[in-house]
């Protein structure tokens, strides 16, 4: 790879999710070693190890087993977190365990993810995990899915196993909330439709995996409209050369900024405008998510930690009660008219739980409207009260100032993970 | 470039500076553990560049386990100069001399293994609440389970089975007194991320790293250079070899590689062509399978 095309390549996250027999961790090893990701004493490494367990051939899923107690008992804890490249773009793989008890790791996982895939088992067709994983796909808003429908070795390469559970799939689909659906039959073991096209299954014409991984469009997934700068940390270098200097440092949220841009500044609600958007290398003439940059403005405000920078006419919500979906996380349920804390981009401050509406049964996407408790894993929806006001917009709109995390006062645990509505 | 679209060298280098901000931002006394190597050279460079036109808001500890590289200490202090940031130095002979630890015995003796000890030492006596380092998710398989923000009990110690969710790019620095947090901002860069930065950016690095003439001895098939703290066995015979290093650590577990390479491009199409990981050359992972992961529970960086 030349460093020329190396500079110019995107970065895509995706998100793998499978119940346990369902080959994922055997695409993952696939995906790496097909795409030359794996180095030598790697290989030699599980290698020795199939040879051990008297297995047959190399067991690919052996490459993503991290931790000791994983390698024993054949599974996976928690969210492991995988890198290749190809000429095209650098993937970042969020590697999750599909479980019941892992609903948690797979919401964590599909939080940063632009793509998710979701394996089939061919012999089983659309099962409880296979609906559960995309409606945690959906509810996360990850722009784009690919079915990847497996083991089709074990069907006989069948076109009607695939046009089957296709069909099955997106009937069940229509109620997501996704606007991206692809399909491809694949065997992972075998490694058709991986990385190379099957010459098993000529009826298929549509891309490999890899192929849609490299070219599926994302440069649109990121907000570029409605302006959005979190205040990070207020920059004062009190030096000679820059002695009034007063910089704010953060990342862009969303939309485009560039200096004379009119700006308000929130909660306050103090107008200005922006003087410049700095950085090491000099100034810039704009900036848009999720770039970090440091922006002074005309007027000496007094400005900190958690507020937002928004242009004059187009602001987010600004409350002080939020309705959100929320993925509880901790052992310890969810105590309606509880405190906690709360992180909502920089901004924190303590919340109490007003209401629970209602708790989503993920396997068929109904509202509990009666069973209020959220436990562990549980998704439900609620209304929180802040102490202060939080500067937000739907989750759908933005995901960055659409997301939320609840923290238990006592062991700092983050136990809830919030999507606002 | 395309337009409103971040190349992944530069959307990598922005999730970086934004986790060092949050570690200024949410954390009392955080301190930047400086190897000298490449991967804490970068991470010192992008916090140069998070928090410009101000100086680094924290300082860098090198844990010097007095069996360095000469070059690498040359470089340690001129780089602490040039980019403005005060040095702290956590000595392991200290360790030593105090009788915290004791010395390995044998041929394959390192102090590999006691730089924990020092090192958590140093963050208790310093008052650090938290540690950022050049860890990268890449490198080993117990790393890739890891948070940007990890949480360490008052024993310094990691819990994998029970780390906290990281959701978004929403990172939870709470913690309580005694307790500390390592903080891992290039966690999702690679080794090739690493060596294309280093040449888009012209950071300049330690000469070890590039290809030199050098009294070496092989032992296990690692490449060992000659030095105090290394006896030889009889049959060990020292060669003159070209060389360069592909990681920068302790003398006694770090293995050179024999290579050419004088320059960055070099490098960049060596590691392309490679067929090890870099880890490869470090005989301290080669113990056992699951090395990393024991190293990683005790405190290790």
């Amino acid at each position: 790879m030349t460093t020329k095309s190396y500079l110019d390549m995107e970065l895509l996250r995706f998100t793998t999710a499978g119940s346990v027999d369902d080959g994922k961790s055997t695409l993952i090893g696939r995906l790496l070693y097909d795409s030359k990701s794996i180095f030598q004493d790697q290989l030699e490494a599980i290698e020795n190890t199939s040879k051990q367990r008297g297995e047959e051939g190399i067991n690919l899923a052996l490459l993503t087993d991290g931790l000791r107690a994983e390698r024993e008992q054949g599974i996976t804890i928690d969210v492991a977190y995988r890198y290749f490249a190809t000429p095209k773009r650098k993937f970042i793989i969020a590697d999750t365990p599909g479980h019941i008890q892992y609903t948690r790791n797979m919401v964590t996982g599909a939080s940063t993810a632009n793509l998710a895939i979701i394996l089939v088992d061919a012999r089983n067709g659309v099962v409880e995990q296979t609906r559960r994983h995309s409606f945690i796909a959906s509810l996360l808003e990850i722009p784009h899915i690919i079915v990847c429908i497996n083991k089709m070795d074990l069907m006989d390469w069948s076109e009607d196993v695939f046009e089957k559970i296709k069909s099955d799939y997106t009937s069940f689909a229509a109620k997501l909330d996704v606007r991206d659906i692809h399909f491809i039959p694949i065997s992972a073991l075998k490694g058709d439709n991986v990385v190379d096209q099957s010459k098993n299954m000529l009826w298929y014409n549509g891309s490999t995996l890899l192929y849609l991984l490299e070219n599926i469009h994302i440069a649109s997934d990121v907000n570029h409209i409605d302006a959005r700068f979190p205040v990070q940390y207020v920059i004062r270098p009190y030096s000679d050369k820059f002695h009034d200097y007063r910089g704010y440092a953060g990342r862009v949220a969303g939309g485009i900024f560039r200096p004379g841009d009119e700006v308000e500044i929130l909660p306050s609600g103090f107008n200005s405008k922006i003087k410049s958007i700095d950085t090491f290398e000099g100034p810039l003439t704009e900036s848009f998510a999720p770039m970090s940059i440091c922006i002074t403005l005309e007027d000496d405000i007094d400005i900190s930690r958690g507020d937002m920078i928004v242009r004059k006419n187009n602001k987010p919500e600004i409350s002080q009660d939020v309705d959100l979906m929320i993925c509880w996380m901790n052992e310890k349920p969810l105590q309606l008219n509880g405190k906690y804390s709360f992180k909502h981009t920089t901004r924190e401050g303590r919340c109490v739980i007003k209401d629970v509406k209602y708790k989503m049964d993920i396997s068929n996407m109904s509202r509990l409207a009666d069973d209020k408790n959220l436990s562990k894993n549980d998704i439900g929806r609620i209304t929180i009260r802040t102490t202060v006001p939080v500067m937000f917009d739907s989750y759908r709109k933005n995901r960055i100032t659409g997301s939320i995390i609840l923290i238990d006062e006592a062991t700092n645990e983050t136990v809830g993970a919030g999507m606002i509505v | 470039m395309r337009a409103y679209n971040l190349t992944h060298l530069r959307e990598l280098e922005s999730e970086s500076m934004f986790v060092l901000r949050e570690v200024a931002a949410q954390f009392e006394r955080p301190v930047l553990l400086f190897s000298g190597g490449k991967d804490s050279i970068v991470v010192s460079h992008l916090a140069r560049k998070a928090f410009w036109p101000s100086p680094i808001p924290f300082k860098l500890m090198h844990v010097d386990t007095g069996h360095n590289f000469q070059e690498a200490i040359e470089y340690r202090d001129w780089w602490a100069k040039e980019i403005n940031a005060t040095l702290v130095i956590a000595s392991v002979q200290e360790s030593i001399d105090k009788g915290r630890v004791v010395e390995e015995k044998g041929y394959n003796a390192s102090r590999n293994v006691l730089q924990t000890t020092t090192l958590l030492d140093a963050i208790e006596q310093n008052k650090f609440d938290c540690a950022i380092g050049g860890a990268r998710r890449d490198e080993e398989k117990a790393r890739a389970k890891e948070r940007f923000f990890s949480h360490r009990d008052e024993f310094g110690q990691w819990d994998p089975k029970n780390q906290r969710p990281e959701l978004w790019n929403i990172f939870n620095g709470r913690k309580h007194i005694g307790e500390h947090f390592r903080v891992f901002p290039i966690s999702n860069w690679t080794e090739m991320d690493v060596w294309q930065y280093i040449l888009l950016e012209k950071i300049p690095l330690p000469t070890l790293y590039f290809t030199h003439k050098r009294k070496v001895f092989n032992r296990d098939g690692v490449i060992y250079s000659v030095s105090d703290f290394m006896k030889l066995k009889p049959e060990e015979k020292v060669e003159e070899r070209i060389v360069r290093f592909r990681t920068v650590g302790d003398m006694t577990c770090t293995g050179a590689v024999l290579s050419k390479a004088s320059s960055v491009e070099d490098i960049i199409a060596e590691v392309a062509a490679a067929r090890t990981t870099e880890r490869g050359s470090r005989q301290d992972d080669k113990r056992s399978e699951a090395a990393m992961e024991d190293r990683k529970k005790q405190g290790y960086f």
